[in-house]
Protein backbone atom coordinates (compact mmCIF):
# COMPACT_ATOMS: atom_id res chain seq x y z
CA UNK A 1 0.00 0.00 0.00
CA UNK A 2 2.67 2.33 0.96
CA UNK A 3 5.11 1.80 -2.15
CA UNK A 4 0.95 2.58 -4.09
CA UNK A 5 1.37 5.55 -2.87
CA UNK A 6 5.17 6.39 -3.67
CA UNK A 7 4.17 5.69 -7.04
CA UNK A 8 1.17 7.71 -7.25
CA UNK A 9 2.71 10.36 -5.44
CA UNK A 10 5.56 10.38 -8.03
CA UNK A 11 2.98 10.00 -11.16
CA UNK A 12 1.72 13.12 -9.35
CA UNK A 13 4.70 15.42 -9.17
CA UNK A 14 5.74 14.04 -12.91
CA UNK A 15 2.00 15.79 -13.99
CA UNK A 16 2.97 18.94 -12.42
CA UNK A 17 5.86 19.39 -14.48
CA UNK A 18 4.12 18.31 -17.52
CA UNK A 19 2.04 20.96 -16.72
CA UNK A 20 4.48 24.04 -15.12
CA UNK A 21 5.32 25.38 -18.72
CA UNK A 22 1.20 26.25 -19.91
CA UNK A 23 1.28 27.38 -15.74
CA UNK A 24 4.58 29.73 -16.60
CA UNK A 25 3.59 31.01 -20.00
CA UNK A 26 0.54 32.21 -19.11
CA UNK A 27 1.47 34.05 -15.70
CA UNK A 28 4.36 35.67 -18.07
CA UNK A 29 1.76 37.24 -20.47
CA UNK A 30 -0.88 38.12 -18.05
CA UNK A 31 1.81 39.88 -16.23
CA UNK A 32 4.72 41.01 -17.66
CA UNK A 33 2.85 41.65 -21.69
CA UNK A 34 -0.95 42.15 -21.00
CA UNK A 35 -0.33 43.93 -17.55
CA UNK A 36 -3.40 42.70 -16.16
CA UNK A 37 -4.50 40.79 -12.58
CA UNK A 38 -5.58 37.26 -12.77
CA UNK A 39 -8.94 36.81 -12.97
CA UNK A 40 -10.64 34.07 -10.43
CA UNK A 41 -7.42 32.94 -9.00
CA UNK A 42 -9.55 30.35 -7.06
CA UNK A 43 -11.47 28.84 -9.92
CA UNK A 44 -8.17 28.68 -11.56
CA UNK A 45 -6.43 26.91 -8.78
CA UNK A 46 -8.85 24.69 -8.65
CA UNK A 47 -8.79 23.39 -12.41
CA UNK A 48 -5.06 23.10 -12.18
CA UNK A 49 -5.52 20.56 -9.35
CA UNK A 50 -7.96 18.49 -11.58
CA UNK A 51 -5.80 18.67 -14.67
CA UNK A 52 -2.64 17.55 -12.58
CA UNK A 53 -5.29 14.72 -11.18
CA UNK A 54 -6.83 14.04 -14.01
CA UNK A 55 -3.47 13.45 -16.40
CA UNK A 56 -2.05 11.26 -13.25
CA UNK A 57 -5.49 8.90 -13.87
CA UNK A 58 -4.87 9.18 -17.34
CA UNK A 59 -1.55 7.99 -17.53
CA UNK A 60 -1.96 5.04 -15.02
CA UNK A 61 -4.95 3.59 -16.49
CA UNK A 62 -2.90 4.21 -19.84
CA UNK A 63 -0.42 1.62 -18.56
CA UNK A 64 -2.85 -0.64 -16.83
CA UNK A 65 -5.97 -0.59 -19.65
CA UNK A 66 -5.04 0.64 -22.35
CA UNK A 67 -2.03 -0.33 -23.63
CA UNK A 68 -2.28 -4.18 -22.77
CA UNK A 69 -5.76 -4.38 -24.13
CA UNK A 70 -3.76 -3.04 -27.80
CA UNK A 71 -0.96 -5.60 -27.74
CA UNK A 72 -3.37 -8.23 -26.15
CA UNK A 73 -5.83 -8.24 -29.63
CA UNK A 74 -2.76 -7.46 -31.95
CA UNK A 75 -1.06 -10.77 -30.48
CA UNK A 76 -4.75 -12.54 -30.25
CA UNK A 77 -5.18 -11.37 -34.35
CA UNK A 78 -1.33 -12.51 -35.36
CA UNK A 79 -1.89 -15.92 -33.80
CA UNK A 80 -5.15 -16.34 -35.16
CA UNK A 81 -3.71 -15.68 -38.88
CA UNK A 82 -6.66 -14.43 -40.05
CA UNK A 83 -5.62 -11.34 -42.12
CA UNK A 84 -9.08 -10.54 -43.39
CA UNK A 85 -10.41 -10.17 -39.96
CA UNK A 86 -7.39 -8.21 -38.61
CA UNK A 87 -8.20 -5.78 -41.58
CA UNK A 88 -11.91 -5.72 -40.67
CA UNK A 89 -11.11 -4.71 -36.98
CA UNK A 90 -8.41 -1.90 -38.63
CA UNK A 91 -10.84 -0.21 -40.78
CA UNK A 92 -14.12 -0.50 -37.74
CA UNK A 93 -11.25 0.98 -35.13
CA UNK A 94 -10.65 3.88 -37.23
CA UNK A 95 -13.86 4.84 -38.96
CA UNK A 96 -15.54 3.97 -35.49
CA UNK A 97 -13.44 6.21 -33.11
CA UNK A 98 -13.40 9.62 -35.87
CA UNK A 99 -16.77 9.34 -36.92
CA UNK A 100 -17.63 10.07 -33.47
CA UNK A 101 -14.74 12.18 -32.94
CA UNK A 102 -16.04 15.66 -30.85
CA UNK A 103 -13.37 17.97 -32.39
CA UNK A 104 -13.92 16.54 -36.16
CA UNK A 105 -17.70 17.14 -35.49
CA UNK A 106 -16.95 20.91 -34.59
CA UNK A 107 -14.75 21.26 -37.49
CA UNK A 108 -16.90 19.94 -39.74
CA UNK A 109 -19.54 22.20 -38.53
CA UNK A 110 -17.42 25.33 -38.92
CA UNK A 111 -16.16 23.78 -42.36
CA UNK A 112 -20.02 23.97 -43.24
CA UNK A 113 -20.32 27.69 -42.33
CA UNK A 114 -17.65 28.55 -44.30
CA UNK A 115 -18.88 26.64 -47.53
CA UNK A 116 -22.21 28.25 -46.90
CA UNK A 117 -20.54 31.99 -46.59
CA UNK A 118 -18.85 31.18 -50.13
CA UNK A 119 -21.73 30.62 -51.56
CA UNK A 120 -20.64 26.93 -52.17
CA UNK A 121 -23.40 25.55 -50.71
CA UNK A 122 -27.08 26.60 -49.89
CA UNK A 123 -26.90 28.78 -46.59
CA UNK A 124 -29.84 26.41 -45.11
CA UNK A 125 -29.15 23.92 -41.77
CA UNK A 126 -30.30 21.20 -44.65
CA UNK A 127 -27.84 21.80 -46.35
CA UNK A 128 -25.13 22.45 -44.04
CA UNK A 129 -26.00 19.98 -42.34
CA UNK A 130 -25.57 17.78 -44.74
CA UNK A 131 -22.49 18.98 -46.26
CA UNK A 132 -20.88 18.51 -42.43
CA UNK A 133 -22.44 15.00 -42.57
CA UNK A 134 -20.68 14.46 -45.76
CA UNK A 135 -17.41 15.70 -44.36
CA UNK A 136 -17.43 13.92 -41.29
CA UNK A 137 -18.19 10.02 -42.99
CA UNK A 138 -15.02 11.11 -45.36
CA UNK A 139 -12.54 11.86 -43.12
CA UNK A 140 -14.09 8.73 -41.18
CA UNK A 141 -13.90 6.44 -43.80
CA UNK A 142 -10.23 7.68 -44.45
CA UNK A 143 -8.95 6.96 -40.98
CA UNK A 144 -10.38 3.44 -41.19
CA UNK A 145 -8.61 3.14 -44.74
CA UNK A 146 -5.60 4.53 -43.19
CA UNK A 147 -5.40 1.66 -40.83
CA UNK A 148 -5.78 -0.95 -43.03
CA UNK A 149 -3.29 0.04 -45.11
CA UNK A 150 -1.09 0.73 -42.37
CA UNK A 151 -1.90 -3.06 -40.73
CA UNK A 152 -1.04 -4.28 -44.21
CA UNK A 153 2.25 -2.91 -44.51
CA UNK A 154 3.06 -3.84 -41.29
CA UNK A 155 2.13 -7.18 -41.99
CA UNK A 156 4.08 -6.85 -45.43
CA UNK A 157 7.08 -4.94 -44.06
CA UNK A 158 7.12 -2.01 -46.69
CA UNK A 159 9.07 0.31 -45.88
CA UNK A 160 6.82 3.32 -44.45
CA UNK A 161 8.63 6.32 -46.26
CA UNK A 162 7.64 5.09 -49.57
CA UNK A 163 3.71 5.57 -48.92
CA UNK A 164 4.17 8.51 -46.73
CA UNK A 165 5.53 10.33 -49.26
CA UNK A 166 3.91 8.90 -52.27
CA UNK A 167 1.15 10.57 -50.34
CA UNK A 168 2.66 13.70 -49.73
CA UNK A 169 2.94 13.78 -53.93
CA UNK A 170 -0.55 12.72 -53.67
CA UNK A 171 -1.27 15.64 -51.83
CA UNK A 172 0.71 18.01 -53.49
CA UNK A 173 -1.22 17.13 -56.67
CA UNK A 174 -4.42 17.41 -55.72
CA UNK A 175 -3.75 20.86 -53.90
CA UNK A 176 -3.12 22.08 -57.37
CA UNK A 177 -6.52 21.11 -58.95
CA UNK A 178 -8.94 21.16 -55.64
CA UNK A 179 -10.89 24.07 -54.90
CA UNK A 180 -9.45 26.94 -52.86
CA UNK A 181 -11.54 27.03 -50.15
CA UNK A 182 -11.34 23.23 -49.35
CA UNK A 183 -7.63 23.52 -48.96
CA UNK A 184 -7.42 24.63 -45.24
CA UNK A 185 -9.95 22.37 -43.78
CA UNK A 186 -8.01 19.75 -45.86
CA UNK A 187 -4.83 20.51 -44.43
CA UNK A 188 -6.18 20.77 -41.13
CA UNK A 189 -8.58 17.55 -41.02
CA UNK A 190 -5.25 15.52 -40.57
CA UNK A 191 -4.66 16.78 -37.38
CA UNK A 192 -8.31 16.26 -35.66
CA UNK A 193 -8.75 12.80 -36.40
CA UNK A 194 -6.75 11.24 -34.03
CA UNK A 195 -8.17 11.44 -30.37
CA UNK A 196 -6.55 10.87 -26.92
CA UNK A 197 -8.14 7.18 -26.64
CA UNK A 198 -7.35 6.25 -30.28
CA UNK A 199 -3.58 7.28 -30.61
CA UNK A 200 -2.48 4.97 -27.29
CA UNK A 201 -4.74 2.16 -28.70
CA UNK A 202 -3.80 2.21 -32.21
CA UNK A 203 0.22 2.01 -30.96
CA UNK A 204 -0.27 -0.51 -28.86
CA UNK A 205 -2.09 -2.12 -31.77
CA UNK A 206 1.08 -1.61 -34.32
CA UNK A 207 3.58 -2.64 -31.45
CA UNK A 208 1.77 -5.63 -30.51
CA UNK A 209 1.88 -6.80 -34.14
CA UNK A 210 5.10 -6.32 -35.18
CA UNK A 211 7.09 -7.81 -31.94
CA UNK A 212 4.25 -10.83 -32.75
CA UNK A 213 5.66 -11.29 -36.36
CA UNK A 214 8.79 -12.69 -37.45
CA UNK A 215 10.95 -10.68 -38.70
CA UNK A 216 8.87 -7.10 -38.16
CA UNK A 217 11.41 -4.46 -35.85
CA UNK A 218 8.56 -2.81 -33.59
CA UNK A 219 10.41 0.51 -33.67
CA UNK A 220 10.63 0.46 -37.12
CA UNK A 221 7.55 -1.26 -37.94
CA UNK A 222 5.40 -0.62 -35.40
CA UNK A 223 5.32 2.94 -34.96
CA UNK A 224 3.51 4.50 -38.32
CA UNK A 225 -0.33 3.92 -37.93
CA UNK A 226 -0.88 7.33 -36.52
CA UNK A 227 1.18 8.59 -40.03
CA UNK A 228 -1.53 7.33 -42.25
CA UNK A 229 -4.15 8.95 -40.24
CA UNK A 230 -3.28 11.90 -40.79
CA UNK A 231 -2.38 11.66 -44.24
CA UNK A 232 -5.50 10.19 -45.98
CA UNK A 233 -8.45 12.28 -44.55
CA UNK A 234 -6.35 15.38 -46.47
CA UNK A 235 -6.49 13.41 -49.55
CA UNK A 236 -10.08 12.63 -49.08
CA UNK A 237 -11.54 16.10 -47.82
CA UNK A 238 -9.84 17.15 -51.16
CA UNK A 239 -11.22 15.00 -53.23
CA UNK A 240 -14.59 15.47 -51.65
CA UNK A 241 -14.27 19.68 -52.29
CA UNK A 242 -13.47 18.73 -55.99
CA UNK A 243 -16.61 15.75 -56.22
CA UNK A 244 -18.81 18.90 -54.93
CA UNK A 245 -17.67 21.76 -57.25
CA UNK B 1 -21.18 20.80 -5.58
CA UNK B 2 -21.62 22.44 -8.49
CA UNK B 3 -18.40 21.21 -9.45
CA UNK B 4 -19.13 17.29 -8.51
CA UNK B 5 -22.03 18.13 -11.20
CA UNK B 6 -19.56 19.92 -13.60
CA UNK B 7 -17.42 16.39 -12.97
CA UNK B 8 -20.01 14.01 -13.67
CA UNK B 9 -21.53 15.55 -16.90
CA UNK B 10 -18.09 15.75 -18.33
CA UNK B 11 -17.54 12.24 -17.20
CA UNK B 12 -20.91 11.10 -19.59
CA UNK B 13 -19.34 12.89 -22.67
CA UNK B 14 -16.42 11.37 -22.00
CA UNK B 15 -18.29 8.13 -21.71
CA UNK B 16 -19.93 8.75 -25.07
CA UNK B 17 -17.14 9.03 -27.17
CA UNK B 18 -15.00 6.28 -25.82
CA UNK B 19 -18.20 3.93 -26.23
CA UNK B 20 -17.69 3.79 -30.02
CA UNK B 21 -14.02 2.15 -29.17
CA UNK B 22 -15.27 -0.01 -26.28
CA UNK B 23 -17.95 -1.78 -28.24
CA UNK B 24 -15.84 -2.42 -31.21
CA UNK B 25 -13.05 -3.77 -28.96
CA UNK B 26 -15.45 -6.03 -27.49
CA UNK B 27 -17.49 -7.55 -30.48
CA UNK B 28 -14.05 -8.18 -32.24
CA UNK B 29 -12.79 -9.56 -28.49
CA UNK B 30 -16.08 -12.06 -28.33
CA UNK B 31 -17.09 -12.87 -31.78
CA UNK B 32 -14.10 -12.93 -33.46
CA UNK B 33 -10.97 -13.88 -31.21
CA UNK B 34 -13.34 -15.68 -28.72
CA UNK B 35 -11.10 -15.59 -25.93
CA UNK B 36 -11.61 -13.86 -22.50
CA UNK B 37 -9.21 -10.46 -22.07
CA UNK B 38 -5.94 -11.48 -20.16
CA UNK B 39 -5.83 -9.63 -16.97
CA UNK B 40 -9.45 -8.17 -17.57
CA UNK B 41 -10.11 -6.91 -14.07
CA UNK B 42 -6.94 -4.73 -14.37
CA UNK B 43 -7.82 -3.86 -17.93
CA UNK B 44 -11.13 -3.19 -16.43
CA UNK B 45 -9.65 -0.66 -13.75
CA UNK B 46 -7.21 0.68 -16.55
CA UNK B 47 -10.26 1.85 -18.93
CA UNK B 48 -11.92 3.11 -15.57
CA UNK B 49 -8.53 5.39 -14.65
CA UNK B 50 -8.48 6.75 -18.66
CA UNK B 51 -12.23 7.81 -18.12
CA UNK B 52 -12.11 9.72 -15.06
CA UNK B 53 -8.87 10.52 -15.92
CA UNK B 54 -9.75 12.71 -19.32
CA UNK B 55 -12.89 14.03 -17.60
CA UNK B 56 -10.89 15.26 -14.50
CA UNK B 57 -8.47 16.62 -17.03
CA UNK B 58 -11.12 18.09 -19.53
CA UNK B 59 -12.87 19.31 -16.56
CA UNK B 60 -9.79 21.25 -15.39
CA UNK B 61 -8.70 22.99 -18.64
CA UNK B 62 -12.42 24.09 -19.21
CA UNK B 63 -11.99 25.79 -15.64
CA UNK B 64 -8.47 27.06 -15.83
CA UNK B 65 -6.96 27.23 -19.11
CA UNK B 66 -9.08 27.28 -21.88
CA UNK B 67 -10.91 31.01 -20.56
CA UNK B 68 -7.87 32.56 -19.82
CA UNK B 69 -6.04 31.22 -22.65
CA UNK B 70 -8.59 32.48 -25.08
CA UNK B 71 -9.25 35.47 -23.72
CA UNK B 72 -4.88 35.98 -24.37
CA UNK B 73 -5.17 34.93 -27.70
CA UNK B 74 -8.38 37.98 -28.39
CA UNK B 75 -6.39 40.17 -26.08
CA UNK B 76 -3.02 39.96 -28.03
CA UNK B 77 -4.72 40.01 -31.30
CA UNK B 78 -6.77 42.93 -30.88
CA UNK B 79 -6.53 46.26 -32.53
CA UNK B 80 -5.90 48.29 -29.12
CA UNK B 81 -2.67 45.81 -28.47
CA UNK B 82 -1.19 45.80 -31.64
CA UNK B 83 -1.91 49.06 -33.12
CA UNK B 84 -2.14 51.84 -29.78
CA UNK B 85 -1.16 54.37 -31.62
CA UNK B 86 -3.95 54.01 -34.67
CA UNK B 87 -1.53 53.90 -37.58
CA UNK B 88 -3.23 53.70 -40.72
CA UNK B 89 -3.71 49.59 -41.94
CA UNK B 90 -1.85 49.77 -44.63
CA UNK B 91 1.17 50.83 -43.00
CA UNK B 92 0.76 47.79 -40.43
CA UNK B 93 2.84 45.44 -41.07
CA UNK B 94 4.46 41.96 -40.17
CA UNK B 95 6.84 43.64 -37.21
CA UNK B 96 3.62 44.72 -35.21
CA UNK B 97 2.47 41.20 -34.16
CA UNK B 98 5.82 40.48 -32.29
CA UNK B 99 3.93 39.67 -29.08
CA UNK B 100 1.55 37.62 -31.53
CA UNK B 101 4.76 35.02 -32.72
CA UNK B 102 6.28 34.73 -29.13
CA UNK B 103 2.60 33.35 -27.56
CA UNK B 104 1.91 31.29 -30.88
CA UNK B 105 5.76 29.72 -29.99
CA UNK B 106 5.03 29.58 -25.83
CA UNK B 107 1.50 28.41 -26.37
CA UNK B 108 2.47 25.82 -28.63
CA UNK B 109 5.70 24.20 -26.97
CA UNK B 110 3.81 24.44 -23.49
CA UNK B 111 0.17 22.83 -24.41
CA UNK B 112 2.43 20.08 -26.28
CA UNK B 113 4.26 19.49 -22.87
CA UNK B 114 0.94 18.34 -21.53
CA UNK B 115 -0.92 17.00 -24.49
CA UNK B 116 -1.50 13.17 -22.94
CA UNK B 117 -1.61 11.38 -26.31
CA UNK B 118 1.85 12.39 -26.75
CA UNK B 119 3.31 11.25 -23.27
CA UNK B 120 1.38 7.99 -24.37
CA UNK B 121 3.45 7.63 -27.43
CA UNK B 122 6.70 8.52 -25.73
CA UNK B 123 6.50 6.05 -23.39
CA UNK B 124 5.59 3.67 -25.58
CA UNK B 125 8.66 4.80 -28.06
CA UNK B 126 10.92 4.65 -25.02
CA UNK B 127 9.77 0.97 -23.96
CA UNK B 128 10.18 -0.42 -27.31
CA UNK B 129 13.36 1.41 -28.28
CA UNK B 130 15.36 -0.30 -24.60
CA UNK B 131 15.44 3.21 -23.31
CA UNK B 132 17.42 4.30 -27.03
CA UNK B 133 14.93 7.06 -27.20
CA UNK B 134 13.82 9.12 -24.04
CA UNK B 135 10.56 9.86 -23.78
CA UNK B 136 11.28 13.72 -22.22
CA UNK B 137 13.62 13.66 -24.82
CA UNK B 138 11.17 13.12 -27.69
CA UNK B 139 8.36 15.37 -26.37
CA UNK B 140 10.56 18.22 -25.87
CA UNK B 141 11.73 18.22 -29.80
CA UNK B 142 8.14 17.47 -30.55
CA UNK B 143 7.13 20.59 -28.71
CA UNK B 144 9.71 22.62 -30.15
CA UNK B 145 8.28 21.46 -33.55
CA UNK B 146 5.00 22.51 -32.79
CA UNK B 147 6.09 25.83 -31.76
CA UNK B 148 7.97 26.86 -34.48
CA UNK B 149 5.03 25.57 -36.40
CA UNK B 150 2.66 27.82 -35.28
CA UNK B 151 4.64 30.89 -35.13
CA UNK B 152 5.23 30.61 -38.27
CA UNK B 153 1.31 29.65 -38.87
CA UNK B 154 0.56 33.04 -37.23
CA UNK B 155 3.26 34.89 -39.30
CA UNK B 156 1.34 33.37 -42.51
CA UNK B 157 -2.13 34.62 -41.48
CA UNK B 158 -0.44 37.91 -40.50
CA UNK B 159 1.05 38.41 -44.12
CA UNK B 160 -1.70 36.75 -45.46
CA UNK B 161 0.68 33.71 -47.68
CA UNK B 162 -0.94 30.90 -49.76
CA UNK B 163 -1.03 27.35 -46.85
CA UNK B 164 0.11 25.32 -49.65
CA UNK B 165 3.40 27.08 -50.79
CA UNK B 166 4.63 26.74 -47.01
CA UNK B 167 2.99 23.26 -46.79
CA UNK B 168 4.43 21.80 -49.79
CA UNK B 169 8.05 23.01 -48.75
CA UNK B 170 7.55 21.66 -45.45
CA UNK B 171 7.13 18.69 -47.31
CA UNK B 172 10.24 18.65 -49.63
CA UNK B 173 12.16 18.92 -46.16
CA UNK B 174 11.38 15.88 -44.73
CA UNK B 175 11.28 14.08 -47.71
CA UNK B 176 15.20 15.24 -48.00
CA UNK B 177 15.52 14.53 -44.21
CA UNK B 178 14.01 10.89 -44.37
CA UNK B 179 16.83 9.92 -47.10
CA UNK B 180 19.60 11.49 -44.15
CA UNK B 181 18.43 10.56 -40.62
CA UNK B 182 18.56 7.07 -38.93
CA UNK B 183 15.92 4.48 -40.44
CA UNK B 184 14.82 3.89 -36.71
CA UNK B 185 12.88 7.02 -36.21
CA UNK B 186 11.64 7.53 -39.45
CA UNK B 187 7.92 6.28 -38.74
CA UNK B 188 8.17 7.58 -34.99
CA UNK B 189 8.83 10.78 -36.47
CA UNK B 190 5.77 10.70 -38.77
CA UNK B 191 3.70 9.65 -36.14
CA UNK B 192 4.92 12.40 -33.83
CA UNK B 193 2.98 14.64 -36.63
CA UNK B 194 -0.54 13.50 -35.68
CA UNK B 195 -0.30 13.15 -31.99
CA UNK B 196 0.32 16.50 -31.22
CA UNK B 197 -2.84 18.30 -31.84
CA UNK B 198 -5.94 17.31 -29.84
CA UNK B 199 -7.17 17.98 -26.68
CA UNK B 200 -5.04 20.71 -24.98
CA UNK B 201 -3.42 22.68 -28.25
CA UNK B 202 -6.21 22.80 -30.94
CA UNK B 203 -9.09 24.74 -28.61
CA UNK B 204 -6.27 27.25 -27.51
CA UNK B 205 -4.36 27.21 -31.34
CA UNK B 206 -7.97 27.69 -33.12
CA UNK B 207 -8.86 30.79 -30.86
CA UNK B 208 -5.83 32.42 -31.75
CA UNK B 209 -6.31 32.38 -35.32
CA UNK B 210 -9.45 32.75 -35.18
CA UNK B 211 -8.46 35.92 -33.20
CA UNK B 212 -5.71 37.07 -35.46
CA UNK B 213 -7.80 36.48 -38.55
CA UNK B 214 -10.55 38.68 -37.81
CA UNK B 215 -8.77 41.42 -36.30
CA UNK B 216 -5.60 41.58 -39.46
CA UNK B 217 -7.47 43.67 -42.40
CA UNK B 218 -8.52 41.73 -45.51
CA UNK B 219 -8.26 38.00 -43.61
CA UNK B 220 -11.56 36.31 -43.49
CA UNK B 221 -11.31 34.35 -40.09
CA UNK B 222 -13.76 31.71 -41.33
CA UNK B 223 -10.86 31.24 -44.36
CA UNK B 224 -7.81 32.11 -42.66
CA UNK B 225 -8.86 31.00 -39.37
CA UNK B 226 -7.94 27.20 -40.76
CA UNK B 227 -4.32 26.01 -41.06
CA UNK B 228 -2.60 26.36 -37.72
CA UNK B 229 -3.37 22.71 -36.71
CA UNK B 230 -1.58 21.64 -40.44
CA UNK B 231 1.40 23.78 -39.61
CA UNK B 232 1.37 21.69 -36.13
CA UNK B 233 1.40 18.97 -37.42
CA UNK B 234 3.62 19.40 -40.17
CA UNK B 235 7.03 20.97 -38.26
CA UNK B 236 7.21 18.34 -35.03
CA UNK B 237 7.66 15.84 -38.10
CA UNK B 238 10.82 17.78 -39.25
CA UNK B 239 11.73 18.27 -35.50
CA UNK B 240 12.19 14.86 -34.47
CA UNK B 241 14.26 13.92 -37.28
CA UNK B 242 16.31 16.99 -36.68
CA UNK B 243 15.99 15.80 -33.03
CA UNK B 244 17.52 11.82 -34.08
CA UNK B 245 19.95 13.02 -36.34
CA UNK B 246 21.80 15.46 -33.92
CA UNK B 247 22.23 12.82 -31.59
CA UNK B 248 23.50 10.57 -33.96
CA UNK B 249 26.29 12.82 -35.41
CA UNK B 250 26.43 13.33 -31.12
CA UNK B 251 27.53 9.86 -30.55
CA UNK B 252 29.53 9.22 -33.69
CA UNK B 253 32.01 11.38 -32.59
Amino acid sequence: MNQQLIIFFKALLGSCKDLLPIVLVIAFFQFAVLQQPMPNLGDIFIGLILVVLGLTFFIYGLEMGLFPIGESMAKAFARKGSIVWLLTFAFCLGFGTTVAEPSLIAVAAEAATVAASGGIIEATDISQNEYANGLRYTVAFAVGLAIVIGVLRIIRGWPIQYLILGGYVLVVIMTAFAPTWIIGIAYDSGGVTTSTITVPLVTALGVGLASSIKGRNPMIDGFGLIAFASLTPMIFVMAYGMVLS
Amino acid sequence: MDLLIEFFDTLKSTVVDVLPILSIILVFQLLVIRQPIPHIKQVGFGFLYVLIGLALFLLGLEKALFPLGKMMAEQLTATEFINPAGIADSALNWSYYGWVYVFAAAIGFSTTIAEPSLIAVALKAEEVSGGGIKANSLRIAVAIGVAIGIALGSYRIVVGHPIHYYIICGYIVVVIQTFFCPKMIVPLAYDSGGVTTSTVTVPLVAALGLGLASTIPGRSPLIDGFGLIAFASLFPIIAVMAYAQITHIRTRN
